[in-house]
């Protein structure tokens, strides 16, 4: 868990996604060929903007044992500006969410291994006011 | 060659509890307790927030401000008392979030309340002996307090980061410091909660330190109290700024924009610079103002900050004012899960 949490880390602290200069598509996860150029793909590494709306959204009630203290809540799938689709937890009361609402990235805890153990980082999404 | 603030932002957690809340589960008296700290109310962190995340979010809006390469930071220093681990620094996960890159002195910083301050005072040398172009100075807690402990109506949660450069939008002149070791207030290794000595940590604590950086910075600079256009100092409570001002000869009108700790609560090391920072958010070319932090144990930081004509195309919204006036109050079972104090 640790070595494979770290490896991600810098995708996961920050939208880092890809671009493919060929064709001008962008990519989160980030990926190492565009699935669209192949073997022409001029893949770039860049932050994203952070900024998006939802597509879609789902409200979990029954959350394993780890995210207890934070039922109910939204899972949303999510368009950025630059048309990239990332499956977020959207940090708002479920009763707050709507397909269309404008949202921004957040820096929040995903969770720890136990109190003596490490806390994973990463990002979240927030409602955009 | 001048340097200062080039950038700034701030971040303060959406809930609050009202002081009418937790008086109620303790069977105490509101309108005391109000009269007596002068906080109405409290900024709490949701379950997924704790320092980093908070450092992370003021520091982001500080870089997105400054319209800078993150790679240009060449120096992270996080001030805290509740970093969230005792042994791995909260600066290096400030400095991946960021993309900084691994080219960067950075260490976690702890004195009490005025960490930050002291992190700003490390910037300001480095980037005075050109070590390096930029250094990012942050201070922020999620403060812990003892279920019913006097200190539960005023700990709460709030940062802000500053970015300390050439060309800065408001010009540090002068900061001067006064350190003593006074048993005010402290945390023992391995406890949860600090420890306070009372009524002990106003007169020898706090107003000695604050009124003698401040004084010791005039001093030094030649300056009395009307020559600032704001003041702001370390917030505990409201009673004691407001105290400690006019002890040092400043107005009610010199410290109003930079006094939050009514609607927000003491954000321990994000205190005094949120408050700074409010005052940023209204100041004009050529205003002088006095910053003056305290952390328990004891010390004081004092800044003497003149605002330039670069503040003028700087991005200042959202406003601190914004991120106070804000907030979805919560009951005390909500504070509780919210301040991890029930195990699951
Ligand atoms: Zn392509």
């Amino acid at each position: 868990m640790l070595p494979r949490f770290w490896r991600k880390i810098k995708y996961r602290y920050d939208l880092v996604g890809s671009y493919c200069e060929n064709c001008q598509s962008f990519f989160y996860p980030p990926r190492n060929l565009c699935p669209h150029c192949r073997r022409r793909s001029k893949i770039k590494e860049i932050p994203f903007d952070g900024k998006g709306r939802v597509l879609s959204y789902t409200v979990v009630h029954d959350a394993p044992e780890e995210y207890k203290e934070e039922k109910p809540y939204v899972v949303a799938l999510i368009e950025l500006e630059n048309g990239v689709r990332v499956i977020s937890q959207l940090v708002c009361d479920p009763e707050e969410v709507e397909i269309g609402m404008e949202v921004k990235k957040a820096f929040r805890k995903y969770g720890e291994d136990g109190n003596s153990g490490i806390i994973y980082y990463g990002t979240k999404f927030v409602p955009d006011n | 060659m001048k340097v200062g603030v080039v950038s700034y932002g701030t971040y303060i957690p959406i809930y609050r509890i009202k002081v009418e809340e937790i008086a109620r589960i303790w069977g105490e008296n509101a309108e005391a307790i109000k009269g007596g700290l002068g906080i109405y109310q409290k900024s709490v962190p949701d379950v997924d927030e704790d320092t980093a995340t908070i450092s992370v979010e003021a520091a982001r809006e500080a870089v997105y401000r400054a319209n800078i390469n993150p790679k240009d930071i060449g120096a992270i220093y996080v001030g805290s008392e509740s970093h969230p681990y005792a042994v791995k620094p909260t600066a290096t996960i400030v400095g991946e979030a960021l993309g900084v890159g691994n080219d960067f002195f950075s260490a976690d910083l702890e004195f009490a309340c005025k960490a930050g301050t002291a992190g700003m005072q490390m910037c300001i040398g480095f980037v005075r002996s050109g070590m390096i172009k930029y250094g990012l100075a942050i201070g922020a807690d999620t403060s812990q307090s003892k279920p019913g402990d006097a200190l539960e109506y005023s700990a709460a949660a709030g940062g802000a980061a500053f970015i300390i450069g050439k060309n800065p939008i408001a010009e540090v002149e002068e900061t001067y410091s006064f350190t003593s070791d006074t048993p005010d207030f402290w945390r023992r290794e391995l406890q949860p909660y600090p420890s306070h000595g009372g009524r002990f940590t106003g007169l020898p604590a706090y107003f000695r330190h604050v009124t003698s950086a401040a004084q010791g910075l005039m001093d030094k600079m030649g300056l009395k109290a009307s020559d600032f256009d704001y003041a702001v100092f370390h917030q505990p409570n409201a009673k004691f700024p407001v105290r400690v001002a006019k002890m040092l000869g400043f107005t009610n009108e010199q410290i109003k924009q930079g006094l939050l700790v009514p609607y927000i609560g003491n954000t321990y090391s994000g205190a005094s610079i949120l408050g700074f920072a409010a005052i940023l958010d209204v100041a004009k070319p050529g205003d002088r103002i006095l910053l003056v932090s305290f952390g328990s144990g004891a010390g004081s930081d004092a800044f003497s900050i003149v605002v330039t004509d670069a503040i003028e195309n700087f991005e200042r919204n959202p406003t601190v004012w914004d991120k106070v006036n804000q907030g979805v109050f919560i009951d005390y079972g909500e504070y509780l899960k919210h301040r991890d104090k029930i195990r699951m």
